[in-house]
């Protein structure tokens, strides 16, 4: 089979339509895995419930269920909204979770575009989903919402920067901003000379790990840097307005891009699609990579999610200074020690 | 717009606008920012006007009144034992302790003495009901900061205390346990044993909530320095309770003025002050005061005297004419009961004096210049239940 | 002036009336500050002190109270001493009337400690959390001026006291800040804990009285029927 899939070499327009199909079937999967798993049955657990139990064996259908139901529901805009600035929003969120899965690598030749810039094309869009936020904000017609947006918007700001120093020391270590680069750079890498699991960056990387993990968690508006969506203070944010699907399709983007900023810190750190003991040439990939990166997207997000479930909340300015004073200094450090010992090494 | 030339009327004009506007760089008109009556912080139906520059509130007026029951009203057409069913609603998350301090008063009135089993029992229950409303404010206050853990730990661990209030007064929530003179009935059979366990359990929960919660640094972060309320502006707004001895007031009914028919001075403990008034100080009492509280049932399970649980009195209550004001140290701060009775069935006046009414009012000082997730700290440390604010 | 007393509860005669040294001196120096503007007290030994001024001290009680360690402010409320028009079946009286029967006669009005001249009687406590003593102050409103100097420049809780108190009984304060209503609606006519105020609950259902007193456990039930 896995040969078959090697050899399979369809044309351009089916090619496009595969991946279109493949994309849009995998985005909401994964926000339900993810949903599942760790907002429904984790968390449960970290709080000594018992989470849901009656849809499906275990309750594992119950985001089924709720999905349903939000369809189900009437489709409200407030009076005083923006109408079509409030019905787009969503889809603009929607649309930058998307086009972060195009350059997600599931193995060498399971990718929708197999980018030269990668990680810049990844960090480039992920910022995109705040003007949906904004636009969201805006035109709800709402203070909260408005608040919500605002703080967003300068949330994003002092995240992204941590966010791509952090990823800076990566990129110099591995000499290319290709993902699928990165991923053969850790695989065929050595620790000393000795090969046995590769050279997975978060080894070197650890500080830069970290900020990264730190900025996709307020990124993703996720506990303790969830102020945008504070329930107790302004309630959900730029989401208060949003009913039925248009609320569903927030909640996919979020969880979509969790995944997708799981796996893609799994490519950065953790070497990616690939497994040290298989040469990264292997047909097996096809099969296997998918599986190894949903695993260690798993683990990433389980770090993600635990920290979401314990912390309490920063204060918007408490956040600015840790980002200004804390993280973009550490990153600018790492990055400066990581070229100086690229040189020297 | 008029045409405006006077120099002084100009300058008024001035004034006025500087008086509008906080922040004349930037031209910001500020933001009138509803919360409530159904805003997740105000657990309930509070409801409060923050006037706000971007996130900094100018001014913060909580308007109340939107579970106003009227039960001072209602107190004078009630007999004594229906009146002790109706104040329970007053404090819901520690309804025994509303009851004590009313029955207090009758029995005052009366010249009646509860026989000491009973009063053993009431300050057992007491503290009880404390450490249920209290362990219940820590996990709450963790979910107004964001912690959600916090919450389920407290609900999970609440239940074995109200599991026991069930089991010796048949009323979870609301157990109209106390009679004037003792109390409805004895313990049930094992019922001192099981307590013990689940103090334990309570007192090992304090412990969880001190590492996950109280120990954090983003906790302390956003506790600490906010909401600061000086022990003069606390003692003259009335704050009673943890929030008075967080300001370093170093006052508790329960030593000080503790009526007659609660046993407190049969137990060793203490009085816990914090010197500096904020968020922290406020939650770090609480704390201390839940393990005081659990401290306290533990010593007097083991010391509870035998015999009757209810002294004799009249079938038919009749609480001979007089006044009397009995407040004790509930859950949320000093509750008292200032009852006017002219000899009959029924009292002619009930001035019910709830904690969380002074406690809340403290709030357009203290809120002026903080944030708004500031105001949801001082809101969650302050700590009211709205059915004590609006009786 | 003179005690509440009621004829159907008998006063128990106490055979050496003891004496509260301390509430005597507080009253004593109270009395010395604030001049004749003290109309009357009460001590009840070793539990409280009440203290009744003149409307025109109101303001100055509170301050002097304060200068000597009440600084812990309690409640401030009222007491509307008429008895209820409508008795405790409330507002099945007004019925009656409708009906054509007459009215039950008005009982007297008694005032409680401290004594009182007026209906409306503000009631306040301060409390000293040094002496470890609270005291009780009342003061009588007349019926045609309502009004009372605000004590919410002395102690900032008295705010929201009197606010309550003004809609609740219709008074007015000099001098406050925010009259504005706590509670009520601001179209809501009457002042609810009057005692001419009817309670609504009770004219669609009339109070079920004395059947429902329940009997105390421990004593035997007096028809016999037992429990």
């Amino acid at each position: 089979m896995t040969l078959l899939l090697a050899s399979f070499a369809p044309p351009y327009w089916l090619s496009t339509l595969i991946k279109v199909i493949v994309i849009s079937a995998v985005v909401p999967t994964t926000a339900l895995i993810l949903g599942m798993v760790f907002l429904f049955k984790i968390m449960s657990w970290m709080q000594s419930r018992l989470g849901p139990q009656e849809a499906g064996p275990r309750g594992t259908l119950q985001l089924l269920a709720d999905g349903v139901k939000f369809l189900q529901k009437e489709d409200i805009a407030p009076n005083g909204a923006d109408l079509w600035v409030f019905k787009v929003a969503p889809l603009v969120v929607l649309m930058s979770t998307l086009l972060l899965y195009v350059a997600l690598p599931a193995s060498m030749h399971l990718v929708v575009a197999d980018l030269d810039v990668g990680v810049f094309f990844v960090l480039a869009i992920a910022s995109l989903s705040v003007i949906g936020v904004l636009m969201a904000g805006w035109s709800s017609a709402s203070k909260y919402s408005l608040m919500g947006a605002l703080r967003a918007a300068g949330q994003l700001i002092a995240y992204e920067l941590p966010m791509v120093l952090a990823v800076i020391g990566v990129v110099i270590q591995a000499g290319t901003m290709s993902l699928n680069g990165i991923v053969l750079a850790q695989n065929d890498g050595s620790i000393f000379g000795w090969g046995g699991i590769g050279f997975p960056y978060i080894l070197t990387q650890f500080l830069g790990f970290f900020i990264f993990i730190a900025a996709v968690q307020a990124e993703l508006t996720q506990p303790p840097f969830d102020m945008p969506v504070a329930e107790s203070e302004i309630v959900s944010g730029y989401q208060v307005e949003y009913t039925g699907f248009r609320f569903l399709i927030f909640f996919l983007a979020e969880f979509a891009t969790a995944f997708a900023f799981a796996a893609i810190a799994a490519v950065l750190f953790l070497g990616g699609w690939a497994v040290p003991w298989l040469p990264t040439e292997s047909d097996w990939y096809y099969v296997l990579g998918p599986i190894v990166l949903f695993a260690k997207v798993m683990i990433v997000s389980f770090i993600i999610f635990w920290v979401r479930f314990t912390y309490p909340r920063f204060r918007e300015d408490q956040l600015q200074s840790l980002a200004w004073k804390v993280l973009i200094p550490l990153a600018l450090v790492n990055i400066v020690v990581t070229a100086v010992l690229k040189v020297v090494l | 717009m008029t045409a405006v030339s006077d120099p002084q009327s100009v300058a008024a004009l001035v004034a006025e606008a500087n008086d509008n506007r906080v922040n004349l760089d930037f031209e910001t008109e500020g933001m009138t920012l509803n919360m409530g009556p159904q805003h997740p912080a105000t657990h309930g139906t509070l409801r409060i006007i923050a006037r706000l520059d971007g996130e900094q509130v100018i001014s913060a007026e909580p308007m109340c009144g939107y579970m106003h029951r009227g039960y001072e009203k209602l107190t004078e057409v009630r007999t004594y034992p229906q009146i002790n069913a109706l104040i329970n609603r007053i404090d819901w998350l520690g309804s025994f302790a509303n009851e004590v301090p009313f029955i207090l008063a009758a029995e005052k009135l009366m010249d009646v003495e509860a026989p000491p089993r009973a009063q053993w029992i009431r300050t057992i229950l007491f503290e009880m009901s404390r450490v249920a409303n209290i362990s219940l404010f820590l996990g709450d206050f963790g979910l107004q900061l964001g912690g959600m853990t916090a919450g389920f730990y407290a609900f999970r661990d609440r239940e074995w205390v109200l599991n026991q209030i069930e089991s010796a007064t048949g009323g979870r929530f609301h157990p109209n346990f106390d009679r004037i003179g003792g109390l409805k009935d004895d313990l049930p059979k094992g019922w001192i044993e099981e307590s013990h366990t689940a103090m334990d359990k309570l007192l090992a929960f304090c412990d969880e909530m001190e590492d996950l919660l109280v120990g954090n640094e983003i906790f302390q972060g956003r506790t600490r320095g906010i909401g600061v309320i000086p022990a003069e502006i606390a003692l003259s707004y009335g704050l009673s309770g943890a929030n008075l001895r967080a300001s370093g007031v170093d006052w508790d009914l329960r030593r000080d003025n503790c009526p007659p028919g609660l046993v407190y001075d049969k137990a060793d403990w203490k009085v816990w002050t914090h010197p500096d008034g904020d968020c922290f100080a406020r939650t770090w009492v609480r704390l201390q005061e839940t393990r005081e509280a659990a401290k306290i049932v533990k010593q007097l399970l083991d010391t509870i005297p035998s015999g009757p649980v209810m002294a004799k009195v009249p079938r038919i209550i009749k609480v001979p004419a007089g006044e009397a004001y009995v407040a004790t140290e509930n859950p949320l701060g000093e509750m008292g009961y200032y009852v006017v009775s002219k000899g009959d069935l029924v009292p002619f006046r009930v001035k019910i004096r709830s904690a969380s009414f002074n406690n809340i009012s403290v709030l357009p000082w203290v809120a002026r210049g903080a944030y708004v997730p500031d105001l949801i700290s001082i809101l969650g440390s302050l700590y009211f239940i709205l059915g004590d604010i609006d009786r | 002036m003179d005690q509440l007393s009621s004829a159907d509860t008998e006063t128990p005669e106490e055979a050496a009336p003891a004496t509260d040294d301390a509430r005597e001196a507080v009253l004593a120096e109270f009395t010395a500050r604030l001049g004749e503007g003290v109309l009357g007290s009460h001590i009840r030994v070793g539990d409280d002190l009440w203290i009744r001024v003149e409307r025109a001290h109101w303001l100055e009680a509170a301050e002097v109270a304060q200068s000597m360690g009440y600084r812990f402010f309690d409640f401030l409320s009222a007491i509307d001493w008429l008895p209820s028009p409508f008795g405790r079946d409330m507002d099945a009286q007004e019925d009656l009337v409708v009906a054509g029967t007459p009215a039950k006669e008005p009982e007297a009005m008694v005032q409680g400690y401290a004594g009182g001249d007026t209906r409306f009687q503000l009631l306040a406590r301060l409390y000293s959390i040094s002496a470890g003593m609270g005291i009780t102050f009342k003061c009588d409103l007349p019926d045609d001026d309502l009004t009372a100097p605000t004590w919410s420049n002395v102690f900032a809780g008295a705010n929201w006291h009197e606010r309550e108190a003004r809609e609740m009984f219709g008074f007015s304060f000099d001098g406050h800040p925010n009259m504005i209503n706590m509670y009520l609606p601001v179209d809501f006519v009457g002042n609810p804990l009057r005692k001419d105020f009817p309670l609504l609950a009770r004219r669609v259902r009339p109070w079920p009285g004395i059947v429902d007193v329940e009997p105390m456990p421990g004593v035997a039930d007096e028809e016999g029927e037992g429990e």
